[in-house]
């Protein structure tokens, strides 16, 4: 067994002239929880589905546990899928679409019960076994989804935007949840979703998707403090991009100059500062409040300055600033990226 | 269980023992084939019937021979090679060609028989080894596309779609086709493709005369008269019937419901009849119109007015189904936006309802248009001299000039003309359909229908509630008096005692009544129909809505044509194609099962796609991570899903089944006589009581039958479905 759970080489998969999903590449370790992000279209969900085998590539290779499974359906694949409806079957009781998997794949139909009695009881739904999906709590749907995903052991489980039919409160109950039990069994855990908060609270590492391609891969930290391109330091968190010109190695914009002591690059280049690393000072001319929120947690600012107008969020405890206010712009070393698109 | 999938595209055992048996064991032709003097004719199979000289069976033979080769060797390469398709293609074609080249009497074309000089002899149609043949290659064909990625490579889908495309082609487009040749042949049997033109634009077909005052006109124009007025006036009451349960207090809105379930269970002739004893010269209502008021009996009944006023009851309501959707799902919000900006509620409706309402109203005429085209029981009721293009058809083949080219032309423009409003409805409801399903629910309350319009509705309803009431009491009492005809109310059972005698002796029970044969073949034939034609219809709606494969928008737009085709000219082009090898089945009950299940299928087929449309796909996707195939993914979670809709088919596959008879008519023969047919024989003879009586007994039959389906199904909910199955044929293509 190696330990590479899921593997796409080159993977491309058209519709007839669309393109969802060109020529991409990654690799997913076991025990990993690995997140695909992007806004809708970008060709998470279908990476997703060429993993459950629930779409064929149109090209390249897809791996499972070391084995080439490019060419095999759904059936004949070991994967477990959440649905984002859970697509729990309404005209069977919890422990029959516990137990349905088992039994469609030879199990006699005594010990598949066993099995998903068994399960259902680690997952905390013991005694609802009888009971029709319809008759559950929304939570207790999902776990039992949840349960009819991994009674099989499979090489890999699937989360297709699992949260979305969640309610707004409880959502992050839900997800410390699936983590939680990613971790207890020792799941190799694919998910998608298109909420970066989200993806950053769960995941091992996160695939970042735009327009069918793989914009950037990294861990929830490398991906927010340094996002490769415009589309991530974007897509993941608030970001404040600023256009400029690399000269004798340091960044250079009206009224701004930033020193770049890693990169030998020159000409125009874009850098992101993240909203709180920008730090306000009372007095001064780099700039003027715009305008200025209270949001409970902390405050954010809009801000005028030579370069263009910066979003910052400021502590709660620093010195509250008001609209119109001459202010100093204090960007720390290691508070900024440079992009590696121009 | 991981390398299923390797074994998927292994060469089909089943279909390759099956072939085997077909050429090898089972007697290839229908009857024994005339000796041809070579080898050993005992043998009837295809194997026998090479030796003894038959070599254009070769084929079919050495292509199972080399399929069983391959099976052998237990290489897989081989088995999934693409060159089995072509083989397997092969087969198929020179199997088909040798067919229908080689006719009953000798060879179709000269040079054939100089290929093969034994062709000369004939051959008689297929028998079982030639059908199993036919099915075996069928599925090899299936099982070598799915190796080739077709259907995504499932094996399942692959196989149902070959299948029905197979069987749609020669249940549905060969007779069609058959009967286009059919059209080129004088009724001596030369082939002369001058003589279409002849028949095409004889004057009794296109006559105006009766629009200039000059006699009748030709039976093509007599068709749209009747058609347009009976779709026009169809969806006029329809309209004040869906107004009425939509946009007032009606109070009888369940009644109206149960009632307009009623034609759909009424046998052909029955209503006809009916009308007849209110109407006819000596009819009770004609009658009492000359006491009261000197009206003199006339036998205005007869004709035109005579079989509007029956395609109306028929008709109304189905249009009411289609318009009560259409108006139901009129979002309210748009009438109350007009009201807020000033419009009186008579204004409003004329300037925001109306226009809503139009693609309704365009598909409910359509729907009315085309049934009336296709009517045969009431205008062979009630026609008189009134000449349309079913009946006309009808009696070229039936009647005492046997002229199969004339009902071809006929019926080549028949179907022209129902096909052209099918295309003109999926095209207008396609386009024009203004109902827009959110999935919110509608703010806002109906508006009430206005004064003047509420009036005129009640006009429209009232005396067609009266109306249905009086035909339905008829039938009711007519069965079980003495001459409901002349008002005589003696009760007796004299009628039904014609019909159903019996008696149970020492030897079991005696059918001695007339009417016992063709009810039991009508029950069997039904019987064994509803399930088959559910299936068929289902299983296609289930590929159409959840599989991805080549050529799927012909297939659909195949399976919808079938639905378009009269049953007159079904019935037609079923004697063109299947009185004459190699796939003679008249006058066997197969055919009519066969008949039954390609003209009732579609409603299966809406009522499925209609269901699964509301069935998230994901609970197929979840059981196939689950490892479940396409089969097992049918049967354990598509079809209890869609229970409703599989109830719907059954229930309406039967009905049908048992009242239909525009395309039966052509397909009973003495042993296997159907119900509609022996009424309409004992309507010919002025036997009304026994039809009414025969026709009263076959509604409760339908009624305990529908029943009885919804128990087994184990869901009951008649009144949705039955409206479901209704508005279903109005629906765009999806």
């Amino acid at each position: 067994m190696t330990d590479t759970a899921i593997e796409f080489v080159d993977v491309v998969k058209c519709y007839g002239a669309v393109t969802a999903v060109d020529t991409i590449n990654f690799s997913i370790s076991r025990g990993e929880l690995v997140t695909f992000l992007g806004p809708s279209g970008c060709g998470k969900t279908t990476s997703l589905r060429l993993i459950a085998g629930l779409e064929l590539p149109t090209s390249g290779t897809v791996r499972i546990a070391g084995e080439d499974v490019s060419t095999r359906a759904a059936p004949d694949r070991n994967v477990g899928m959440v649905f984002q409806s859970y697509a729990l079957f309404p005209h069977m009781s919890v422990i029959e679409n516990v137990a349905y998997g088992p039994t469609i794949r030879g199990s006699d139909k005594k010990s598949a019960i066993a099995r998903g009695h068994e399960i259902l009881s680690m997952l905390g739904l013991e005694g609802l076994g009888k009971r029709l999906p319809s008759e559950l709590s929304g939570g207790q749907q999902q776990r039992v989804a949840v349960a009819r995903a991994i009674v099989q052991q499979p090489d890999v489980l699937l989360f297709d935007e699992p949260l979305s039919n969640v309610d707004a409160k409880l959502r992050r109950r839900v997800r410390e949840e699936i983590r939680d039990l990613q971790r207890r069994f020792n799941l190799t855990a694919v998910y998608v979703t298109h909420d970066q908060e989200e993806a950053l609270a769960v995941s091992d590492r996160i695939i970042v998707m735009s327009n069918g391609k793989i914009a950037q891969i990294g861990t929830p930290r490398e991906l927010y403090e340094s996002p490769s391109s415009r589309f991530v330091a974007d897509f993941i968190g608030d970001a404040n991009l600023i256009e400029g010109q690399i000269e004798n190695g340091a960044f250079r914009a009206p009224g701004l100059s930033l020193p770049l002591p890693a990169t030998s690059r020159t000409g125009p280049a874009v850098i992101s500062i993240r909203p709180e690393r920008i730090v306000l000072k009372k007095s001064g001319s780099d700039g003027k409040v715009k305008s200025a929120s209270y949001l409970g947690s902390r405050r954010e600012y809009r801000v005028e300055t030579a370069y263009g107008t910066l979003l910052v969020s400021a502590p709660i405890s620093a010195p509250a600033l008001e609209p119109g206010e001459e202010i100093s712009v204090i960007l720390s070393p290691g508070g900024y990226t440079l992009l590696s698109d121009a | 269980m991981r390398h299923v999938l390797a074994g998927m595209n292994r060469l089909g055992g089943l279909w390759l023992l099956l072939g085997l048996a077909a050429v090898l064991v089972l007697p290839w032709y229908k009857v024994a084939a005339p000796h041809t003097g070579e080898g050993v004719a005992l043998w009837g199979s295809a194997a026998g019937q090479v030796l003894a000289g038959r070599i254009w069976l070769l084929p079919p033979v050495l292509a199972m021979l080399a399929f069983s080769l391959v099976r052998l060797r237990s290489d897989e390469r081989w088995q999934s090679h693409p060159s089995i398709l072509w083989i397997a293609g092969a087969a198929a074609g020179l199997f088909l060609l040798q067919a229908f080249a080689i006719g009953l009497r000798g060879p179709a074309f000269d040079a054939v028989g100089q290929v093969f000089p034994l062709a000369t002899m004939g051959q008689p149609g297929l028998g079982l080894g030639g059908f199993l043949f036919g099915i075996a290659i069928t599925g090899i064909i299936a099982d070598a596309l799915a190796a080739r990625g077709f259907c995504r490579g499932e094996r399942f889908a692959a196989n149902a779609v070959i299948f029905v495309v197979a069987l749609l082609s020669l249940f549905v487009f060969f007779p069609i086709l058959r009967l286009g040749g059919a059209a080129l042949f004088t009724p001596e049997g030369v082939f002369q493709p001058g003589v279409f033109v002849t028949r095409f634009t004889a004057p009794d077909l296109w006559g105006l005369g009766c629009f200039v005052g000059q006699g009748r006109c030709g039976v093509v124009i007599n068709t749209l008269i009747l058609g347009i007025s009976s779709g026009v006036l169809s969806t006029l009451l329809g309209l004040a019937l869906a107004l009425l349960v939509a946009r007032t207090g009606f109070r009888f809105k369940g009644a109206l419901r149960a009632i307009s379930i009623l034609p759909i269970i009424t046998p052909p002739f029955v209503v006809g009849v009916a009308i007849i004893v209110l109407f006819g010269r000596t009819g009770l209502v004609t009658g009492w119109l000359e006491y009261l008021f000197d009206i003199p009996r006339t036998r205005w009944i007869y004709g035109l007015p005579g079989i509007l006023l029956a395609q109306v009851l028929a008709f109304a309501p189905i249009t009411f189904l289609v318009l009560l959707g259409t108006i139901e799902a009129i979002n309210p919000t748009l009438e109350e936006a007009s009201k807020t900006l000033g419009a009186k509620p008579l204004k409003t409706f004329q300037s925001v309802t109306w226009p809503l309402l139009r693609p309704g109203l365009a598909a409910a005429f359509l729907l009315a248009f085309i049934e009336s085209l296709a009517d045969f029981g009431n205008p062979i009721v009630l026609g008189g001299g009134y000449d349309v293009l079913s009946i006309r058809i009808f009696f070229a083949v039936v009647g005492a000039r046997y002229d199969l080219g004339n009902a071809a032309v006929l019926s080549i423009i028949l179907l022209s003309l129902t096909l052209g409003a099918f295309w003109l409805q999926t095209r207008w409801l396609g386009r024009k359909s203004y109902v827009t399903i959110t999935g919110k629910s509608d703010a806002g309350l109906v508006a009430p229908l206005p004064g003047p319009l509420k009036g005129a509705a009640y006009a429209a309803v009232v005396p067609w509630v009266v109306f249905t009431l009086g035909v339905y009491a008829i039938i009711l009492i007519g069965g079980i008096v003495n001459d409901v005809g002349r008002w005589d109310l003696t009760p007796t059972f004299r009628h039904l005692l014609t019909a159903f005698s019996l008696e149970i002796g020492p030897d079991g029970v005696q059918f001695f009544g007339s009417a016992w044969n063709s009810l039991h073949t009508t029950l069997l034939v039904s019987a064994i129909a509803a399930p088959l034609t559910t299936a068929i219809g289902i299983l296609t709606a289930w590929l159409i809505s959840r599989q991805d494969f080549a050529g799927k928008r012909s297939f659909e737009f195949g399976t919808m044509l079938s639905f378009a085709v009269p049953g007159t000219v079904v019935g037609v082009s079923y004697v063109a194609a299947f009185n004459v090898p190699p796939v003679d089945i008249t006058g066997t009950m197969a055919i009519l099962v066969i008949c039954f299940m390609f003209r009732n299928m579609p409603v299966g087929l809406r009522a499925g796609i209609a269901a699964l449309s509301q069935i998230d796909r994901s609970m197929e996707e979840a059981s196939q991570t689950m490892g479940a195939n396409g089969l097992s993914t049918l049967r354990t979670v598509v079809l209890p899903l869609i229970r409703p809709a599989i109830f719907t088919s059954m229930v309406y596959a039967f009905v049908t089944a048992m009242t239909a008879v525009s395309a039966v008519i052509f397909l009973v023969s003495a042993r296997h006589n159907m119900a509609t047919a022996y009424i309409m024989g004992r309507v010919e003879n002025g036997e009304y009581a026994l039809a009414i009586a025969y026709s009263a007994v076959l509604m409760l039959i339908m009624i305990a039958s529908i029943a009885l389906i919804g128990l087994l199904i184990g869901k009951r909910q008649l009144g949705r479905r039955t409206q479901l199955q209704n508005t279903a044929p109005a629906l765009p293509t999806a």
